[in-house]
């Protein structure tokens, strides 16, 4: 569905969803990366369990929540891809305590 | 719309409960606000519905509390039907936290004078750190214990004054935001109020417009002796629940945010906030539930109470019942009792003094021999 510039990418690099590797470009915007592999839903809401995905790519609407290096809650659209990073998608509220991956 | 036979001045929680109340019985209300610029209480506060330790000092305070908290299901329930508004009522008690044995020594005493001079009875129990675990798992090693109230819930405010409003329009009531009342003065045998857009004219007032009512109402030969008292607030991201019942100071939104802080401060009409007040109340969350650590703060607020000068409300009616007057701080905890027996009191038009001389202004004056 998305296609990237090829003239604005930067090199490639590996970053890891859900223990999946995906091939992303360093620096690019993090959210715009899980859109082009094809990661869906983003994650689930906290009240109703509602799917969500990106939907302003500009860091107000909070629907492209994830963990990131296991930070919970994340806006991946406000994140550059580096080499490495660990993205885990959320399923609803994150745990209060600690966080020691994903559910 | 011909004249109303009642004016509320202030759309918070209180003026809302009673403009609804008055509009279920039959009576044609408008219920005047300011604009946004407002102190508004009722939109900044914590959502405990508390009985724990009220009116420790005066028995009918307890009373009235925890009538209201005993109300507050059922009061829930048909104002929900009635708008399709979940309140988010819930009463599965609440536990008061103290971080030392004196502490908890001082609270045990304190609620067991308030329950034995008042007429309703509220139980409770003492709990050294292991028996509180067993209700709240998370507690950290720095609390000794707490009191534990099965008697103490919580609300979401915000869908309350909305609902409370709501109703209120539904059954007839004006509410007009907008309005904020500049002078009242009687008027032939009504009252007349110059708001800033325009005269608005009743049979009768009704003052519930919180720390405005300080100014209002020595205009209509009534006391409303109160002066803002800050308190800061934090929420933080939503996470899964882990707080199975209440406390006095941090509580878990259904959806899963918690609400946090119990600050008091005397800054005058500043509801700002403050790096020093903000890093206590949350080093103090963290105390108290260390897994809170690593959680994220979303937002932080300030609001202000409205205090008088012993802490308890005052309700007062003119000699003639036409005008009375409401300053209390726990605008959420009494909705119940806004809404249905304090209206009463308004149509019959006294306020009996076997319930309300504990709640007279008359108590601040200067005795005389
Ligand atoms: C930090 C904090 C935490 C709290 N926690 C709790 C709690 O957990 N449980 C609880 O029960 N209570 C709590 N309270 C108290 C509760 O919020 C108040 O008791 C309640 O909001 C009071 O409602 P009110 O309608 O009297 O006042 P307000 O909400 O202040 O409403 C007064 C209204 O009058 C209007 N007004 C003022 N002057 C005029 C004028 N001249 N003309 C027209 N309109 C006017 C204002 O715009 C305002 O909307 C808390 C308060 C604070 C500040
Ligand atoms: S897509 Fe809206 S905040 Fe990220």
């Amino acid at each position: 569905m998305f296609r990237r510039f090829d003239e604005a990418a930067g090199p490639i690099v590996e970053i890891v969803v859900d223990d999946r590797r995906i091939e992303a470009r360093l620096g690019e915007n993090l959210a715009a990366a899980l859109l082009a592999a094809e990661i869906e839903p983003f994650r689930t809401t906290p009240v109703s369990g509602a799917a969500r995905m990106p939907y302003c790519m500009m860091g107000v609407c909070f629907d492209c929540l994830a963990i990131v290096d296991g930070v919970p809650n994340r806006q991946t659209c406000l994140e550059t891809v580096r080499a490495g990073m660990v993205v885990e998608r959320q399923n609803g509220a994150r745990a209060p305590g600690p966080q020691n991956g994903g559910e | 719309m011909s004249e109303p036979d009642y004016m509320i001045v202030g759309g918070g929680i209180v003026g809302a409960a009673i403009a609804y109340g008055l509009a279920r019985s039959g009576e044609r209300v408008a219920l005047l606000d300011e604009g946004d610029v407002a102190f508004r209480a009722a939109r900044g506060n914590f959502g405990n519905v508390w009985v724990q330790g009220k009116g420790a000092t005066c028995p009918a305070y307890a009373d009235l509390t925890r009538g209201a908290a005993n109300d507050w299901a059922e009061f829930a329930e048909d104002l929900s039907t009635e708008t399709g508004i979940d309140l988010h009522f819930r009463r599965p008690g609440a536990a008061y936290i103290c971080f030392s044995p004196e502490d908890l020594a001082k609270r045990v005493a304190v609620l067991e004078q308030s329950n034995a001079n008042a007429r309703i009875k509220s139980a409770f129990e003492a709990l050294d750190l292991a028996d509180l675990r067993q209700r709240l798992p998370d507690v950290g090693p720095e609390v000794a214990g707490g009191t534990f109230c099965p008697d103490d819930g919580t609300a979401n405010p915000l869908l309350l004054l909305r609902a409370l409003i709501k109703a209120a329009k539904d059954l007839g009531a004006r509410y007009l935001p907008h309005h904020g009342v500049t002078s009242v003065a009687r008027d032939g045998a009504g009252y007349a109020a110059e708001t800033t857009a325009g005269v608005v004219r009743a049979g009768r007032l009704v003052l519930a417009a919180g720390l405005g009512n300080a100014r209002l109402a020595p205009m209509v030969g009534l006391d409303g002796p109160v002066r803002p008292v800050r308190g800061q607030i934090m929420v933080t991201e939503k996470v899964r629940s882990f707080l199975a019942c209440g406390t006095n100071f941090i509580r878990q939104t259904l959806e899963g945010g918690c609400i946090f802080g119990e600050s008091v401060e005397e800054v005058g009409l500043d509801d700002g906030t403050s790096l020093p007040v903000l890093r206590d109340t949350a080093q103090k969350a963290v105390a108290a539930f260390p897994l809170l650590r690593d959680v994220r703060v979303v937002r932080a607020w300030g609001a202000l109470r409205i205090m008088t000068p012993d802490g308890v409300p005052v309700y007062q009616a003119s000699p003639d019942g036409s005008a009375f007057v409401v300053c209390v701080h726990s605008g959420v905890t009494l909705a119940p009792f806004h809404a249905r027996g304090f209206v009463d009191n308004l149509i019959s038009g006294s306020l009996p003094p076997d319930r309300f001389s504990a709640f007279s202004p008359e108590r601040f004056h200067v005795q005389t021999v």
